[in-house]
């Protein structure tokens, strides 16, 4: 699926990243805590998150995120979208829950993603 | 007290150093928390390390820089990149780590909600920077801060900056 | 729909609060910051979270929930546990990613047809 059919079925409104609509995205990783994101999402994936802070977007550009999806109607700062336009990260909003947002992107065939590390890449 | 993850003694000090510098990190404040995993990823990046050591890199940094920012007075990150190793070392000063087994264990935070309405402190920290590294080592003294070190292996096929 | 209809048709393991499983689930809500999920959550939701400590407990009661399922592999934490079966509050726990454990509630909830036949 493309940003572009994304943003059309959650009828979201882009507010950083006019120009980068045709990214194909096929999976996405819904969380509130970060720290979770870091430790769980691929990059390339589609970010779904309640949260608005600057912090969403510096764990996207670690990661490698493709977009991110900010739910129930939720506008980032200033601050935060300044951030996104310098780092080059796709913001939408949409006034879908997390609930339907995720629900709504499944059943469009988007995967899920667990890509959890393990402990054992110790040195050996 | 310490815990550590692979390599335990210090053999990593005689490769040279292709780069090696110091970034400050502001504590107490989240203004400009993870500028500083920004630019070492974008470093990172352009010495054409493969993708997923940058990540790998980035992300640890990141968890690092979070924590600096959440809990200690000030503080700092070295990056050290040798032709087999991507080094990245988080100094602070600050209150420092009481029980570091029990900081270790996931789930398990002192976080304030301040930080977790940021979206931190679920206690997944130091347990992603620990999987994440291939070496990985803490030290922590209670009133004067914490230290942490973590070694992310090169792929062989990295032929320099 | 019926809790127990959702636990049935994506192997969910129930942990506590068996007795609530023919409870009605009007709704899904999804969040792991406790503030959200007081604020905007509502009756009869099923609570879909990574969260796993005590007070997911008194949220979920409070909100009248129907249930909460924990994801993406975590187990309630041990007083968790006590608090949601003594308050018989039922918690259901999966290894599935949350965003496939929502993907599969939502497509029950939202065409109340049954498990998704994709799967």
């Amino acid at each position: 699926m493309t940003l572009r059919e994304i943003k059309e079925l959650l009828d979201a409104e882009v507010l950083v990243g006019h120009d980068q609509l045709d990214k194909e995205i096929k999976t996405a990783f819904g969380a509130d805590l970060m720290s979770d994101v870091l430790a769980f999402a691929k990059a390339g994936s589609l970010l779904l998150t309640g949260l608005t802070n600057p912090q969403v977007i510096r764990t996207s550009d670690v990661l490698d995120i493709a977009a991110i999806i900010m739910v129930r109607g939720k506008r980032p700062s200033p601050e935060t979208l300044r951030l996104a336009e310098e780092l080059l990260i796709p913001v939408l909003t949409t006034k879908y829950i997390l609930f339907e947002t995720a629900g709504k992107l499944y059943a469009k065939g988007i995967v899920g993603c667990m890509e959890r590390v393990d402990d054992e890449r110790a040195f050996t | 007290m310490a815990a550590w993850k692979g390599l335990t003694t210090n053999v990593l000090s005689h490769e040279p150093a292709l780069y090696e510098n110091s970034f400050p990190v502001e504590g107490g404040t989240y203004e400009n928390a993870g500028h500083v995993s920004s630019q070492i990823k974008a470093l990172l990046k352009g010495m054409k390390i493969s993708k997923e050591v940058v990540r790998r890199a980035a992300l640890v940094t990141y968890e690092s820089e979070i924590n600096i920012c959440s809990y200690a007075r000030s503080g700092k990150i070295v990056l050290r990149v040798t032709p087999e190793h991507v080094t990245i070392e988080a100094i602070d000063e600050g209150q420092g780590i009481v029980d570091i087994e029990l900081a270790m264990q996931e789930g398990y935070s002192t976080a304030t909600d301040r930080i977790r309405e940021m979206g931190f402190g679920a206690g997944m920290g130091l347990c992603n920077i620990k999987n994440f590294s291939d070496f990985f080592r803490i030290t922590s003294e209670i009133g004067k801060g914490t230290h942490l070190k973590m070694v992310i292996r090169i792929d062989k096929d990295f032929d320099g900056i | 729909m019926h809790l127990e209809d959702i636990v049935k048709a994506l192997k969910l393991r129930v942990v506590s609060g068996e007795d609530g499983l023919a409870a009605e689930v009007l709704g899904g809500y999804v969040g792991d910051l406790l503030s959200d999920v007081m604020a905007n959550s509502k009756e009869g939701d099923l609570w879909i979270t990574r969260q796993t400590h005590q007070n997911i407990v008194a949220v979920a009661s409070l909100k009248d929930h129907a249930g909460i399922i924990l994801v993406q592999g975590c187990n309630p934490a041990a007083d968790t546990l006590d608090k949601a079966r003594k308050e018989g509050v039922p918690i259901m726990v999966t290894d599935m990613p949350g965003f496939e454990a929502i993907g599969k509630v939502y497509n029950m909830i939202a065409t109340k047809k049954g498990p998704d036949p994709s799967t």
